[in-house]
């Protein structure tokens, strides 16, 4: 099983509610709390497990805004593993899914150093890495409605741009997705195999305007011959 | 065997229902609580806004609720000190609404106009607007007027209905969606999920905007306009229709008065009204009888177009003749606006035929059996999949109220009001145009006004006016100034009461509304306004009553501060007498319960409300003991009646609970929402989907509900003869009240106008455009969109200090480069900013994110927090008034000319580099002061409701860090 999330950047509009849902469920989760610094001064920061990038491509009239949430890719040969000197971060082998152990960190920071995708961020006063766990207390709690055993960023999502599944299980919704929209992973060249996966935007549908265009313009309302229509 | 982690404990948690409030989009939230403490807020799949979804600042309500900017206790301003110096001491609640009841009573005893009652972003208007109305003020009115009045009024003038709150796009069906000026908000989740639905059936997303980021980024297409300059682009896409004939005359002729017959007599009084019968029926020409007749006739055959006389021998013309005519001229080809929109011909011409090919190439039809207005039954809705919505950008103009029009009309032309996949009206809308409501004018004491204070004009006769022409309200709504200003100008109101213009008064009271920061113009003079004292040493405003939950700018300058509850605390209705929830194909409404307790010695703004109303024997507040009739809020909400059978809220009425829509109260009303979600919905049969203004059984359950007066067709009005009345009293041609000065009768003859019109922003015609080449504009940020009373901890985080947007193609040709210190100057005032270059903003346009800056240690934030030190207003540069010529427009608004609405986005400024070591956002204001009892914000902020749980893991994992997989 190999876990992950699918995001469409054909929807996203960069609202942020992803990574709100997921500070306020993961605050009080397996790895919370996710501290606040300066929370009402100057320069605010904390502990959030996904963030929303904004990136511009190409030049004005013919730029295009891409919002691009990123939060822990669950790679397959993740660096950050194998650079951790306490064994502390490792890969679930049932699920796939990239963990900190809480109680082996001692916060040297190795890893965030090694993620490419700065999925990674050190609780200042806990001292210790924490991360995006797909919200494992979430999707494995059978307490909770089915459909709600989903990562809190993806149940909230108000442009149904996230979803979360199994990319091993070619049935999933994930998976069916990542194939049909030519899912794309980021910086594949690194070799880490990210599982989360990117939709790119769809292409727009031409719409003809040769069927509604006359060939002789009107120019004046008495070119109007008035129809029978029946009120 | 799985390691997982120990599951937190539910059975020490408590789920409950409830309405969210960290905006207006009012969505359903299931909060989960741990000891009296949130632990999770969660969208509501139930629910019919917002179907389990949450955005960024519903995400955030657990630190609303931590908020250190929470009121405490009623304050008053100690004595012996100044306004707005923000020294103030504890009062009680009994002393501070006994204090209050003496001074309200002596106004409503002598001179009931004294109080001047406005409120800010509220949900409550029925309830606001019905105390004032018992009160006997007309100085009333919610945000709307520096909101979007222009939207719904261009929209209730128009169709019946309006963008966002009173219609929505048909997402289900739509194949063309344009977005016009909706600057990443309203609504919220709404627009988000709709967008989604609509890429994801293929249809094609057009945005109309400025700026490219929010839901522009994700469009087909951007067309990047100038501000300011819809309404020319819309009516260039109607010449481009009408050239290709590109129009649904079988819709015109049915639902709209596109054949009413015009009396075309120009110089003479009634050129431009309405040719009708005795009875005032309007009239049209039936081919089949070749003759004048009632308009409102079926099985006549209505000439389209035409000139003819009229019985009495007028020349009169059809409105559609008009149109063509006016919009067939070449000054609306897109060539010849091209240069002025910023939008190139050939992207006009292409979008405009584009929509045409989808309205009339890609029709839809619903198969279902419906009765029309008059009794005739079809098997069929036909729908022409176009769709569009518009806010912000489009409302905040001083000509967004006939652009608004434009665009309506483009919709109309298409055939894509209230049909399949195109633009849908939600209940209690449609509603006959305009309105049966006339704006309260008459005033006596101790006597409850005859009509609410807000209502729709349709003449002159209807203006709030006295004999001589003055203004009666404080904001001058309704005056010669606004003559449509449905929703009052609360941006003018300190101003005139300070100048006594047209008269001072003795109290006023803000609930919600943020006046002496970013919801004024000109900001530090409404400070100085405040703080200004008469020859008698008393202030030109003597009382000021601010009721808000949080510590905002304008509590700073309060005489008395009522500290009301928090979303999560408190009863609250969303009602169908107000500004439902209601989606296109459901009648809905909601409630608030709370969830929390409360922690403080707060009161819920309704409840003091209701209690005020019972100590000044309001007529409808007092029973037949003289004694108060309701003994709270919640009281007064199952047991009031509008009408017999029609409350506040619509679900479970009657003695059983058993009746919707209408109903004898039920005792057990409260519970009876709680227990279903704090939601009501009635779904519309099939029958009743669509068409809804001519829809037999659409209408007679809207009579049944009380959402119409009556069960006659409501006629869609490309021509409105309200407009023409008003342009004839302008030039003199009416029957009735005309304005007796120049400036006001030329603006009623330029401005306003039977078939929408395009006229430059009126900022831009009394200044040096080329000495201030830039549009200035602002956005709301999604995470932010109308969160306005707390300064959250998670989303200032995002963002909190907020960045001038510039092209950077057109920065750089002046020198500035990214993140340069600039000076940003209109005519009225400047301000220094920080820049952030960007592709996505039209060339002459700058912009920024609107209320991220904030007053140094309001808030609860420290004087050294970014949206003090970066963060900044526009505010400042936007004056109240025009930009001064010394002619009579001096004292007149600057806000729309038809509506009243503030002109925000008419702003023009000039930008210049900062010098050396000019850093910092500017101007500063003196720190606002803690309150007594208000603890020092933390530095560090660990929320949890329960210790974390570490995951168990195996000892597998340990050893090999779970790299050997399979």
């Amino acid at each position: 099983m190999r876990l992950g999330l699918v995001i469409d950047l054909d929807t996203c509009v960069g609202c942020h509610a992803c990574a709100v849902a997921c500070k306020q469920w993961n605050t009080s989760g397996t790895t919370g709390p996710l501290t606040d610094i300066s929370a009402y001064g100057a320069e605010p920061s904390g502990v959030w497990f996904n963030r929303i990038r904004h990136y511009e491509v190409g030049d004005y009239p013919n730029n295009k805004t891409v919002n691009m949430p990123m939060s822990c890719m669950h790679c397959e040969d993740a660096d950050c593993v194998t650079v951790c000197p306490t064994g502390a971060s490792y890969k679930r082998k049932e699920d796939g899914i990239v963990l900190v152990d809480q109680d082996k960190c001692m916060g040297c920071n190795l890893c965030a150093w090694a993620c490419p995708y700065g999925a990674r961020e050190l609780d200042p006063v806990d001292g210790v890495m924490k991360k995006c766990t797909l919200c494992i207390d979430r999707i494995y709690d059978k307490t909770l409605d089915p459909e709600d055993r989903q990562p809190a960023c993806v149940i909230t999502c108000p442009a149904h741009a996230r979803f979360f599944g199994d990319l091993d299980d070619p049935d999933s919704e994930v998976s069916r997705l990542t194939r049909e929209r030519a899912g794309q992973k980021l910086m594949p060249e690194l070799g880490y195999k990210p599982t989360n996966t990117y939709l790119p935007p769809r292409l727009t549908r031409p719409v003809p305007t040769a069927d509604v265009r006359r060939k002789s313009l009107i120019s004046s309302v008495k070119e109007w011959v008035n129809q029978a229509i029946v009120r | 065997m799985k390691a997982l982690p120990k599951f937190e404990d539910h059975s020490r948690q408590d789920t409950r229902y409830t309405t969210c409030y960290m905006c207006a989009c009012r969505c359903g939230i299931k909060v989960t609580v741990e000891d009296n403490k949130v632990r999770y807020i969660q969208g509501n799949r139930n629910h019919p806004v917002n179907k389990g979804v949450l955005c960024a600042k519903g995400n955030a309500g657990i630190m609303k609720q931590q908020s250190p900017a929470r009121l405490q206790q009623p304050l008053m301003r100690k004595p012996g000190t100044e306004r707005g110096a923000g020294e103030f001491e504890p009062i009680s609640w009994h002393d501070a609404l006994n204090l209050l009841t003496t001074r309200l009573a002596k106004i409503r005893a002598t001179d009931p106009k004294k109080l001047a009652f406005f409120t800010g972003r509220d949900q409550m208007q029925a309830l606001t607007g019905l105390w004032a109305t018992q009160f006997g003020t007309i100085n009333w009115a919610a945000h709307g007027g520096f909101c979007s009045v222009n939207m719904a009024s261009a929209g209730l003038y128009t169709m019946g209905h309006a963008f966002w709150e009173f219609g929505d796009p048909d997402w289900e069906h739509t194949k063309y969606f344009m977005l016009w000026g909706v600057a990443e908000d309203h609504a919220s989740n709404p627009i988000k999920m709709g967008i989604e639905q609509v890429k994801r059936h293929g249809a094609k997303f057009v945005s109309v905007n400025p700026v490219r980021t929010g839901y522009q980024a994700v469009a087909d297409e951007w067309v990047s306009i100038r501000p300011g300059t819809d309404g020319l682009l819309a009516l260039s896409m109607i010449h481009v229709l009408l050239r290709n004939d590109c129009i649904d005359q079988t819709f015109l002729v049915r639902y709209t008065n596109a054949p009413w017959l015009v009396v075309d007599t120009p110089g003479q009084k009634g050129h431009g009204l309405i040719l009708r019968d005795k009875q005032g029926q309007p009239q049209c020409w039936d081919q089949e009888a070749n003759a004048v007749t009632d308009a409102s006739q079926v099985e006549i055959q209505p000439a389209l177009f035409g000139e003819y006389t009229a019985p009495d021998g007028r020349p009169v013309k059809t409105v559609m003749t008009l149109l063509a005519e006016r919009y067939l001229d070449t000054q609306y080809a897109p060539e010849n606006v091209a240069e002025r929109c910023g939008v190139p011909a050939e992207q006009i011409e292409r979008l405009a035929l584009e929509m045409a090919h989808v309205a009339f190439k890609e029709t839809i039809e619903i198969e279902c059996e419906w009765t029309d207005a008059y009794g005739r039954t079809h098997d069929r809705f036909v729908g022409r999949p176009v769709s569009m919505h518009a806010m912000r950008g489009i409302s905040a103009h001083s000509n967004g109220f006939q652009t608004c029009r434009a665009i309506h009309l483009l919709q109309i032309l298409l055939g894509t009001i209230d049909v399949p996949g195109g633009h849908l009206s939600k209940p209690p809308y449609p509603k006959h145009i305009p309105p049966g409501i006339k704006p309260a004018r008459e005033m006596a004491p101790n006597t409850p006004l005859k009509s609410p204070p807000l209502g729709f004009p349709t003449g002159p006769e209807d203006l709030v006016i006295d004999k001589q022409g003055n203004p009666l309200r404080i904001d001058k709504a309704y005056s010669w100034d606004a003559p449509m200003a449905n929703h009052g100008l609360m941006h003018m109101v300190i101003t005139n009461a300070v100048k006594g213009d047209p008269y001072p008064i003795d109290t006023l009271i803000l609930f919600m509304a943020n006046m002496t920061w970013n919801s004024s113009m000109n900001t530090r003079q409404v400070m100085d306004m405040l703080r200004e004292k008469g020859e008698d040493g008393e202030y030109k405003i003597p009382f000021l009553v601010v009721s808000d939950a949080f510590h905002s700018e304008t509590v700073n300058f309060a005489d008395l501060v009522l500290p009301d509850c928090t979303y999560l605390e408190r009863h609250d209705t969303i009602s169908m007498l107000d500004r439902p929830i209601s989606e296109p194909h459901a009648a809905a409404d909601s409630i608030r319960q709370p969830i929390l307790e409360k922690d403080r010695d707060v009161r819920p703004w309704q409840e003091v409300l209701v209690d005020l109303a019972g100590r000044l024997k309001f007529p409808a507040f007092t029973g037949e003991d003289g004694k108060p009739r309701y003994t709270s809020y919640q009281d007064f909400i199952v047991n009031f009646q509008k009408e017999p059978g029609i409350g506040f809220l619509s679900g479970w009425r009657g003695e059983q609970g058993d009746q919707g829509l209408r109903g004898e109260p039920n005792p057990r009303q409260w519970e009876a929402y709680a227990e279903n979600q704090c939601f009501f919905v009635h779904h519309l049969e099939d029958s009743q989907k669509y068409y809804r203004y001519c829809n037999q059984d659409y209408l007679t359950l809207a009579r049944h509900a009380g959402w119409v007066g009556s069960t006659d067709p409501i006629v869609l009005e490309l021509y409105s003869e309200t407009q023409q009345r008003f342009k004839l009293a302008g030039q003199g041609l009416y029957d009735g009240p005309t304005p007796t000065r120049e400036e006001h009768k030329e603006r009623l003859t330029r401005y306003f106008d039977p078939l929408p019109i395009w006229y430059p922003p009126l900022e831009h015609g009394r200044i040096d455009t080329d000495a201030y080449p830039f549009h200035a504009i602002t956005q709301r940020p999604m995470f932010m969109y109308h969160s306005w009373d707390s300064q959250n901890a998670w989303l200032r985080q995002i963002c909190a200090g907020n960045r001038l947007y510039m092209n950077r193609g057109r920065a750089q040709s002046m020198g500035i480069e990214d993140d340069a210190w600039v000076w940003v100057e209109s005519h009225h005032g400047r301000i220094r900013a920080q820049v952030k270059l960007i592709e996505a903003v039209e060339p002459d346009t700058v912009w920024t994110w609107n209320a991220i800056g904030k007053q140094a240690g309001a808030w609860g934030l420290s004087t050294d927090a970014d949206e003090s030190r970066k963060g900044f207003l526009l505010n400042h540069l936007i004056s109240e008034l025009l930009p001064q010529q010394g002619d009579g427009l001096d004292n007149v608004t600057n806000s729309d000319p038809i509506t009243g609405q503030a002109a925000w986005y008419d702003l023009r400024v000039k930008i210049t580099p900062a010098k050396p070591g000019e850093v910092g956002s500017w101007p500063q204001f003196d720190p606002v002061k803690p309150l007594p009892g208000m603890g020092v914000s933390p530095s560090a902020v660990r929320y949890q409701t329960h210790r974390g749980v570490n995951l168990k893991r195996g000892l597998w994992d340990v050893l090999t860090r779970g790299k050997h997989r399979r």
